[in-house]
């Protein structure tokens, strides 16, 4: 690794911006989010950005029950984030269904299985330091090349 | 060929490239740490903004289907390119370059060219919101430009030439006072700050005409931002504050000059939410033409 490439790891553990996707979600997760960019957790301490858009996105963080008509979303916007990306699962709601399981509008699977899950944060809803743990964790995984989505392009590169 | 690289030099080192964009993300760095701090937060660390730069610059260019890649892919190349040109004429001390008649015309061409990539940006781009932005941008920079372009334009009616060094020489006088508040005037609108962040209004239209710039072109386009900060600053230091014999002097005045307006503007950003355009129109067209006009009768009474 030279020495620019070693500074844009680094940089990538510095500097990630988040982007959230609701999908299905009762709102729990998602309002534990925004403590983060408040006075007491102050995610900017990290380098945290939240971006509205999935094209400047490093880390997706994902929450929600998947409900049948978000799959299709989650895959479109997974996609626009430019490589390399992380996910974060927030809640139980990704990963289980949670209180929501069974129900016929809901795909009843793990988000592991429509996109790939670097980190699962969980609870219902997960504390904020939680959250803040687990963007800590996916940047950590990103600096080391380490999330599923860059080892999936490394494996497609060798084969 | 002696001129020719002392404009290379200008460009690329000093004032350019190798020395604004270091000078760029500290100015940026100080900005968010100073929100932060008036907001009870610890902020961002010292080498923030460069990490975000590397970090864009090593990611993944994704180009919308359907946009003309090379008008997207050059935008942020041309601003960029425009910016430090710019930079690169203002006689800051040291600055090889020599000093043109009417090079102050030149100056503010090439510092309309940045507005001018983002606006297009917007279009190409074919996101709603992108051309919302462009649009936003292009009729608020109608509105700021009245006063910045009348502060520049008193200054040079007062040196009685359309040249940086003649108007960084020009006897200190009430003019100087007066342009100089106009020229504050139009500066939180050509940073896009918050009360006239109307065109990257993030709540609003998600993200500002860069919405869907990923990986270097969107890193281009935030350095862009930064040198246009060194250079507003800085611009405003050379025209309106006296120079002293000292050219070393005259270099840390002029940067402390330009943190002090980027604190000011910044405390003006975070005590403030965002006005509708039209509102912003209204301000600058009342109170930026009044000013604009007081300035120019203090230029022509004397
Ligand atoms: S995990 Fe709990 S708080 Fe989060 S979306 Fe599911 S039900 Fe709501």
């Amino acid at each position: 690794m030279n020495l620019i490439e070693r500074v844009v790891a680094i940089s990538r553990r510095r500097s990630p911006w988040i982007c959230r996707l609701n999908a299905g979600s009762c709102n729990g997760c998602d309002i534990e989010i925004t403590p983060l960019l408040s006075p007491r957790y102050d995610a900017e301490q990290l380098g945290v950005e939240l971006h509205g858009t999935p094209k400047h996105a490093d880390i997706v963080l994902i929450s929600g029950t998947l409900t049948l008509r978000s799959r299709e979303a989650i895959l479109d916007i997974y996609a626009q984030v430019p490589n390399p990306k992380a996910v974060v699962a927030l809640g139980s709601c990704p990963a289980s269904g949670n209180v929501f399981a069974g129900s016929p509008l809901v795909l009843s699977e793990s988000l592991d299985s429509v996109v790939p899950v670097d980190v699962w944060v969980p609870g219902c809803p997960p504390r904020p330091q939680a959250i803040l743990d687990g963007i800590a964790r996916a940047a950590k995984l990103l600096e080391d090349g380490a999330t599923k989505s860059q080892l999936q392009n490394w494996l497609g590169r060798l084969s | 060929m002696n001129a020719v690289w002392s404009y290379l030099i200008a460009f690329a080192v000093w004032p350019g490239l190798l020395f604004a964009a270091p000078l760029g993300w500290l100015e940026l760095w100080f900005m968010r740490k100073l929100v932060a701090r008036l907001q009870g937060r610890r902020g961002p660390p010292f080498f923030q903004p460069f990490f975000d730069f590397m970090k864009l610059l090593g990611k993944e260019t994704v180009i919308p289907r359907g946009v003309n890649r090379g008008i997207f892919l050059a935008l942020p190349l041309v601003s960029v390119g425009a910016v430090t040109a710019a930079l690169a004429i203002v006689p800051l001390p040291g600055n090889p370059v020599p000093s043109l008649p009417g090079d102050v015309v030149l100056l503010l061409y090439l510092m309309e060219v940045p507005v001018l990539c983002e606006v297009l940006a917007g279009y190409v781009s074919r996101s709603i919101y992108g051309q919302v932005a462009a649009m936003r941008e292009a009729l608020l920079s109608l509105a700021y430009n009245l006063p910045f372009l009348v502060a520049i334009i008193a200054m040079a009616q007062e040196a009685g030439s359309f040249q940086m060094s003649a108007l960084q020489a020009a006897p200190y006088g009430v003019v100087h006072l007066l342009a100089g508040a106009t020229f504050l005037l139009a500066l939180p609108a050509r940073m896009k700050l918050n009360p006239f962040s109307i065109a990257n209004a993030e709540h609003e239209i998600v993200a500002d005409s860069h919405i869907e710039y990923s990986g270097p072109p969107l890193a281009l386009f935030k350095l862009s931002h930064a040198v246009e900060l060194v250079l507003l600053t800085e611009l405003f230091a050379v025209v309106f504050i006296p120079a002293t014999p000292w050219p070393l002097l005259n270099l840390l005045v002029y940067l402390a000059a330009g943190v002090a307006v980027l604190g000011g503007v910044t405390l003006l950003a975070t005590a403030t939410a965002r006005l509708r355009l039209a509102q912003a129109f209204r301000f600058y067209w009342v109170w930026g033409g009044i000013a604009s006009a007081v300035t120019m009768a203090a230029t022509l009474v004397r």
